[in-house]
Order: C-alpha cells, then structure tokens, then sequence
C-alpha cells in the first residue's frame, strides 16, 4: 500500500492530464480498428466437467505470464523512478493515478487494440487478457519495490559502494535483496486481487462481437448464459483447487523464504516451515537442484555488466539547463494531452452526459460505501475476537487471505438467483455482490492488527477494569485503526471494480441492473461505446482519487502517527 | 516495622503453582509451590534472573493469571481476575499512545464510572503529585522514557490502589533517570503521601532491591520458587555507600550464586544431557570476562559486586557469564566471589586456535548435550542431524523459551569450538564446513 505521499500538487495533475489524455487518444484508433474485426469468432468453450483442468491451467499460465511481465515492469520502472530524480517527479504520481483507474473499464480497450494487433489470431486475445492482469498486479508491486529502493539503509549503501559494486551488481547484490520481503508480500497480493480480473476477461463483449478465450471465466460466463448451475459449481471447485494448489506450493515457501532477507536482526517469531520449502531444503536431489539454479542466478548477478563506481557521491546541483529541458518535454506531452481532452470533450460529450454520471458516480459512491461499512460492522468484531487468541488466528488468517484470493465473480449467480426468485429490487440488493469480494480484505487486516495488539496494552486495560463499550472506543479500535484503514482502502478499491461487474448481472435471458457508474461502464463496453466508457472510467478514477486523497491518505497517515510510538 | 506484620495481611499467596503444557503433552512448572503474604504498610521485592518466574507471580497476583493450583486472597477473600484495588505498573511502561497523559491517566477512572468532576480532580492530583504538571495533553511518544514512566506511575495510583505492583519499573531507564525516579518515589513513600498501603517490585537488580524493600524474596529459576528471604533492616533514605548497605548486596550475592552451584556441581555424576538449560552468552564475552579476570587488578579472583560495577553490568548480565565460566570449569563460584581455575588461566594466556581447542575440549567433557549431537554426528553415515530432535528432547525438559536458547548456546558454543557446524535453513548439525 503507497503510504506517504501526502496532498496532491502540481505533478499529480500532470499525471491525470496524461493518463486522461491517453484514454482519449486511443478512443479514435480503437473506433477505427473495429471494423476488420469479424473473422475471429469464440473459441469454443464447452460446460464439461473434464475440460476443466485444461481450462484452470490456462488460467493459470495466463496469470504466471502476467506476472513475469509484472515483475520486469517493477524492476525497470520502480528503478528508474527511484534513481532519475526527473524521471521520479512524473512516474511516481502516474503510478500512483493508475493505481486509481478502474482496470475492468480498459477491458473493451485493450481487447479490441490487441486483436488488432493480430487480426484473426487467439494470441491477440490472450495478450489482452494478459495485460489486463498486468494492470490488475504491477502498480502495487512497483509502489513497493520503488519505496524499498528509496530506504536502502545508509550503511549497505556506503557498503556497496566501498567495494565497488557496478550498477547491476549492486541491483542484485543490494536492491533486489533489500526489497524482497516487501515485494514477496506483494505480489501475493497482486496474485490475489487477479484472480478476479482473470475471470472477468476471458468472455468480453464489445459491441455485437463476444470474445471468448478458453478458461475458468469463460466456461462460468457460458454457464451462466446456459443456467447451467451444477456448471457453475464445478467451476467454484476447480477454482478453489487451483488457489490451494499454487497457495501451497508458491507463496508459503516464497514468504518463508523472503523471511531471510529482512534487515532486522532481532529474530521474528519462528513460523512453521512450509512443506515445499521443506521438501526443497530437506531433499537431497532438489536441494541440488534448487543450488544449482541459484548459483547460475548468483553468478549472473555477480557479473560487471555496468562499470564500476569509481567517483565519490558528490552532492551537485542538478543541472539548470537539463531541468529546463526535461520541463519543456513533460510540458508539451500534458498541452498534447490537453488538447486531447479538449478534442474529447468538446466533440462527445454534452454537459448533461457529465451530470448524469456524476449521479450515476454518486450512486456507486453509495453502494461501495455501504459495502465496506457492512464488512465493517461485520468483520471487526470477530476479527477482533480472532486475532487476540493466537491460536484462533493462526488459522484464520490463512483462510481469510485465501478468500480474499478467491474471485467473487464466480459467486455472484447465486446471488442473482435469489434476487430473481424474490423479485427484489436489483438497485439494492445487487450490493451485496460487492460485499462478497471485498469483506475479506476488512477482515484479515483487522485479524492481523488484532493480534498485533501489544500484550502489556491487554494488560494495563484488564488491571484497570477497562470494559464494554469503553474498551472498544479507548483500547482496541485505536489500535488496530491503520490496519482497518489499510484493509478499507483495499476493499473499496476491490469494490469500485466490482460495481462494473455487480451492477449488471445476467442469468440466462434475466438482466439485472442496478443504476451507477459501473453499469454505465458495462453497459457503454456492449454498446461498444467508447466515448461513453471513457467517461465512464475518468470520472471512476476520479471519484477514487479524490476520496483517497482526501479522506482515506489523511486518515491513516492519521492513525500511523497516533497508534505508534515512533 | 515488626508491628506491622502482625495485623491482617493484604495478600496472600498459598501455595501457587503455575504450569503450562507443551506441546509434547509434558507440564512445565513455573512457579512452584509458592507461599507469599504481604502486609499493609511494606514494600516487598521480588529478586531474581529474567525468566526466572517471579514476573509470572506478579502476573497471578495482580489477577491477570489464574494460578494452576493454589490460591491467592486479597484482603481475605479469594481473587478472582483483576481484583479492585491492585493497579500495576510495566517495565514496557505500556502506555496507550493514542491517548494523551491526561487520558492515559484517566483512563481507570474513566473505566470505574466516577463522575468527570471528581475524575478530572483526581488525574489534577495525581499528575501533580508524581511531577508531570504541565504535561497533561503531551502524547507519550513526546516524552522521554523516565517522564513515559512517571505516567505510568501517575495512572497506577490515580485509582488509589491499596496494593502496587511493579514489573520491573526502572529496567528500561538509563541509570540516572531511574535513580531520580527511585528517590521520588521512595521519598514520596516515606512522606506518606502514596496513596497506597504496600507495594510489591519485581527487579533483578540486587541494589534496586536494597535501597527500596523492606523484605526482599530471593527467587531461584526452573521452576521458580522463593529460595530465601531477606529482611532489609534499614531506614529511609539509605545509603548505597553505607557499609551495612554494601554487605548486604554482597551477602545476596552469595545467595543468589551458592544456589548456581548445584547446577555445575551436577556433572560429578552422569549429567542427563537434556536436563540442564543454558543461558544464551556469547563466547566474546566469555573470553573477555576470562581475560579480565586474569589481569591486575584481579589476577584471577574478583568480588562479584565489585566486578559488576567496574563492568558496568547487572547481576542479571553477571551471573549467567559467571555461570557459563564454571560449567565449562574455567572458574568457580564461590560466597559471592569469581576465582579463576588453572584451566581458566591457561585459556587466557592461549592464542585464538588453543582457545579454541580449549574450549572444544570443556565443551566435549562439561556440556553433555554439546559431547551428545558431536557423538551423534559422528555415528551418523553422512555426518547430518536435524536439530529438531534435540529440540524436542530439551523440550521435554524444560520450557519451549528455555529449550530455543539452550539449543541456541550450544549451537553458538559449538561453533566457536569448531565441534561441529549448523545450517540455519536446513536446521541441521553436521560435521562438514558450511558450503
């Protein structure tokens, strides 16, 4: 999670002129690639049972092969914001607006340009259903690794450069090392929040073309349209299988194994070792495997693929001139996004067009919110009970993180059904589709700030009669408040998402629509509409922006001073 | 003060034991059989090393804990969870840091109902009265360690406990912001103006114990119990460098090292190699404190108080070194003095390689548990061992914690002595170099 960065400034601006302008520019070459667009039909995608490991594994690759790309985009871009102070000034906040725009509204985006690309061919799909995942994993990563990178302790960095360490060297030897734990954790997380996306992209309608790629999402869409319950079951199994599987034989060993290159010297409390790592460390012919590798890894890091360092860091004043410069650069790329929005604007859109998604915004507003304050209300009091009994929550926390992992979308029919069978009004009670995804986020934070919980503090308030209600307001809730906030702003960036495929949900023939900013987007992304989506997805990112900016990093920065003695 | 032992005791503890399972299904005592009665009008030091128990009795005391067997009663009656009128002070001084000094104060009065006037007069007075005026909306994190803990004092007896207890209070200061705070609070003691009956310290800091108690129990570790109990005959204010004062610290030192000797005098006979826990110390400073000894002004017999100022160590940090040395019979013990052996001597006058000979050789003879994973290990065909079987074993034996730093030591001990070597990943021993 980015912490820090504080009220928005003139750089932050610059970034929303860029992104916005990119969105729009793309508009017109999109409109104008879709046209040729008809030869590549579905791929067929059939409701067996049998196929269902071929489709997980597919799945699956797409996820890995995403997060290879992931993580090569974290290493070049969180390195080059970390180490050119102009390059910083722009990526930073262009991160950190990316981070904000709904990644579900691109889909109809980067399906059309990628089939594009490759006119008749599935790896036009498959490449878009990629980066769609890649847009869903990388910005966190890339946060995390770049923060790593800006806090190398003083001394390794005299170290590294004492003994002349060449830039690459350095990279694998210094770097990579210092922002492993950091960066194990989130990738875990980017895995996790990608699962949904995965699923949401494998069947993508644009305008009266259906795009299917063969999948866990796509074979779930067709159940869908073919109310195919026992199907959809099947999928939800597969589904979970695939999650314990790569749960187990991943990210255990990964995090355990990240363990080690925490800086602290103080030893952390032991955690059980993980079976694979186990089985890695303890076996005779994998643990000569696994040395083999990494020494070829260790001997590629050690090369001097750059020159060495052979100056002392000097303090000089950047260069006027080169500022100037690179001013004068970012200035022409904003006034050219400028004049993209001013195109857009005043070619497509009308000001009641604006108003009516500012409402529809306000509505979404109000289900996302209602969505994180019922996990809210739900979720602290047994997290609390949780966490505080270490053995309760040991147990816990897995499973929790584990259904944050699961992809919500694959629960929704049955959801759906019960509004169809009741006949209840979709406006409300499509929201609870959003609390199924995002309720988890809520609770393994507050498990973990639960147990975090100092045991003097425990103490102090059990030998002073502290009680009930006054318990809650003076001890516990201020404790764990930055990990509750953390876990909010996760939800609610998990529901905003979420609206844009819980707000239209369809079961065979019935449609159910809820009005907000998320239908608008679905609804605009069928339509093939791409003024409409554009739209749709500026004023998404902007509503998350601002309550971000404005109440969510205030509030934790809030109860990061408060909660800590720091 | 004799009169006042004779009136209704405030507490007390009637043979409390505590015990906890591991996970081996083995009970682990901690405390054992422990007898305690505090009377109004006293202070009563709890001595002893860290881990030793004797915070896990101030735990059931102050009704936190409920003992395994035994019972505790509170101005007669049986104590049942935390108990009205015992209010506790922390080592960690555990201040909620969210709340201001005012609102960390106020927050036992807050939790007793009173009405916000009289809250808000007394928090006045007891800020007041324990030196924090003027700090009253500062949040903890703006103060330094000596005022964090003056806020832990002032929210302790705002509630006007009959019995305070302390954990360690002055443990985490530097040295002269706990003797201000000691001298404060005694003085206020002495003036009556605490608005408590008695109080009961836990320290392990000998002189602590000296300049405030009036009775000091002498606890002794694995299980805990109360090996001996000292009455401080002195009035207040004490002198430290008042020559009663200075035997009397001697005099507990003795104490505290004549119950160490069993523990080394256990390898006369087949010691179980799983029985006997040891103390986390580094061979640095064991080598240091071997060269030390066998210097002037020394040369090879020191008085262990003495030798702890000059070091600028605790008993607590002193003793287990001193221990150490006389397991592996580099020294001995002996009536609160340290005395070099010949052995000792000869390790001092030793380069690195014959130390560490030396020290291979005391190992392999004096530590069975170190003698066993080397034999072990060299039984073995290829020369491996996990080290979750010796854990085990130990943790038959003893404490999960103590269990983690004897594998600990003689992993470290071990190594030194290059009797075998430990990879930490795998968690084996084995007899190659580490790759």
């Amino acid at each position: 999670m980015a912490a820090g960065r504080r009220l928005p400034n003139a750089w932050d601006f610059v970034a929303v002129a860029c992104v916005l302008g990119a969105l729009m520019g793309l508009a017109p070459a999109v409109r104008g690639t879709l046209a040729p667009l008809t030869a590549v039909g579905a791929a067929a995608v059939r409701l067996d049972p049998a196929l269902l490991p071929y489709y997980a594994v597919r799945t699956t690759l797409r996820m890995f092969v995403a997060l290879v790309v992931s993580i090569l985009f974290t290493f070049s871009y969180g390195t080059l914001a970390a180490k050119s102070r102009r390059a910083e000034m722009l990526l930073v906040p262009l991160l950190d607006i990316l981070q904000s725009v709904p990644i579900l509204g691109f889909l109809s985006f980067t399906v059309v340009f990628f089939v594009g690309l490759f006119p008749g061919r599935v790896l036009g799909l498959e490449l878009a259903a990629i980066f769609a995942i890649f847009t869903s994993q990388a910005w966190n990563m890339t946060f995390s690794f770049y923060q790593s990178l800006t806090t190398v302790p003083g001394d390794l960095d005299e170290a590294a450069r004492s003994f002349r360490l060449s830039a690459w060297q350095r990279f694998w030897r210094l770097e990579v090392p210092f922002a492993m734990p950091g960066l194990v954790w989130n990738t875990m997380l980017s895995m996790s929040g990608a699962w949904f996306f995965v699923v949401a992209s494998e069947a993508i309608t644009v305008g009266s073309h259906t795009w299917t790629l063969p999948g866990i999402g796509s074979f779930v869409a067709l159940a869908l349209a073919d109310r195919n319950l026992p199907a959809v079951g099947w999928a939800i199994a597969a589904m979970l299988v695939v999650i314990l599987l790569y749960d187990q034989i991943l990210f255990r060993p990964l995090v355990a194994w990240a363990a080690k290159f925490r800086v602290e010297t103080t030893a952390a409390a032991p955690v059980p070792e993980p079976w694979v790592l186990a089985l890695l460390r303890r076996t005779r012919f994998l643990k000569l495997a696994s040395r083999t590798v990494g020494a070829l890894l260790a001997a590629l890091g050690g090369l001097r693929l750059a020159p060495r360092q052979t100056h002392a860091a000097r303090h000089h004043a950047p260069s006027r001139a080169g500022d100037a410069l690179w001013l004068t650069a970012v200035g022409l790329v904003v006034a050219a996004a400028l004049w993209r929005i001013v195109l857009f604007v005043s070619t497509s859109l009308t000001l009641p067009a604006f108003g009516e998604t500012l409402i529809d915004g306000c509505l979404s507003l109000a289900r996302v919110l209602a969505a994180v304050l019922v996990s809210i209300l739900v979720w602290v009091p047994v997290g609390v009970w949780m966490g505080l009994r270490p053995r309760v929550a040991r147990l816990a926390q897995p499973v929790a993180q584990f259904l944050a992992a699961f992809p919500a979308n694959l629960l929704f029919p049955l959801i759906v059904i019960l509004i169809v069978r009741f006949r209840l009004d979709p406006n409300i009670w499509l929201t609870p589709l959003m609390i199924i995804g995002t309720q988890w986020y809520v609770l393994f934070n507050v498990i973990a700030g639960a147990a975090a919980f100092p045991g003097d503090l425990r103490e102090v308030a059990a030998n002073l009669h502290v009680r009930g209600l006054l318990w809650w307001r003076r001890v516990i809730l201020p404790g764990i408040l930055p990990y509750l906030v953390t876990g909010a702003i996760t939800a609610m960036g998990n529901a905003w998402n979420t609206t844009i495929v819980a707000e239209v949900a369809s079961w065979g023939h019935t449609t159910l629509v809820a009005r907000g900013l998320g239908a608008y987007i679905a609804e605009a992304t069928n339509e093939g509409n791409t003024a409409h989506i554009v739209l749709g997805v500026a004023v998404m990112a902007g509503f998350v922006l601002v309550l971000n900016r404005l109440f969510w990093r205030p509030l934790y920065d809030f109860a990061r001073r408060r909660a800590t003695l720091g | 003060m004799d009169t006042l032992i004779a009136r209704q005791p405030l507490l007390q503890v009637q043979r409390c034991s505590q015990s906890y399972r591991t996970e081996s299904a083995t009970e682990l005592l901690v405390l054992d059989q422990v007898e305690l009665t505090i009377a109004s009008g006293e202070i009563v030091g709890l001595l002893g090393r860290s881990g030793s128990g004797k915070s896990t009795l101030l735990r059931v005391v102050a009704g936190l804990l409920a003992p395994s067997c035994g019972e505790v009663r509170w101005r007669g009656s049986p104590l049942v969870g935390p108990a009205e009128g015992i209010a506790m002070v922390f080592q960690s001084f555990a201040l909620f840091p969210w709340l201001t000094v005012r609102e960390n104060v106020d927050l036992g009065l807050e939790a007793q109902g009173l009405p916000p006037a009289e809250r808000a007069a007394r928090a006045e007075a007891a800020i007041d009265l324990i030196g924090l005026g003027g700090y009253d909306s500062a949040y903890p994190k703006e103060l330094s360690g000596g005022m964090r803990q003056r806020v832990g004092l002032a929210r302790a007896l705002v509630v006007h406990p009959d019995l305070l207890l302390m954990d360690e209070p002055f443990s985490a200061l530097d040295v002269l912001t706990a003797e201000t705070l000691r001298t404060d609070l005694i003085d206020l003691w002495s003036e009556g103006r605490l608005p408590v009956k008695s109080m009961l310290m836990v320290t392990h800091n000998i002189e602590e114990a000296v300049l405030m108690c009036d009775r000091i129990l002498v606890f002794s570790a694995n299980p805990g119990r109360i090996a001996s109990e000292l009455r401080v005959p002195f009035a207040h204010p004490r002198n430290r460098l008042d020559k009663a004062f200075r035997q009397m610290v001697d005099e507990i030192y003795a104490v505290m090292t004549r119950r160490a000797q069993p523990a080394a005098r256990l390898h006369a006979a087949p010691a179980p190699a799983f029985g006997t826990a040891l103390h986390p110390v580094s061979t640095n400073l064991l080598a240091g404190l071997i060269e030390t000894l066998s210097q002037p002004p020394y040369d090879g017999r020191a008085d262990l108080p003495a030798l702890a100022a000059a070091l600028q160590l605790e008993a607590d940090e002193l003793l287990p070194l001193g221990e150490a040395l006389a397991l592996l019979r580099f020294a001995e013990l002996e009536e609160g003095d340290i005395r070099l052996t010949d052995t000792g001597r000869r390790f001092a006058a030793a380069d690195t390689d014959a130390r560490k000979a030396m020290f291979a050789a005391a190992l392999k003879a004096h530590v069975p548990l170190a003698a066993t994973i080397r034999q072990v290990l060299e039984e073995r065909w290829n020369h491996r061992a996990s080290a979750e079987r010796f854990r085990d074993e130990l943790e038959d034996h003893m404490s999960p914690e103590y269990a983690h730093d004897t594998l600990h030591t003689v992993i470290s001990w071990g190594r030194y002595g290059e009797l075998y070597s430990y990879d930490e990943e795998a968690d084996q021993f084995s007899l190659e170099e580490p790759a």
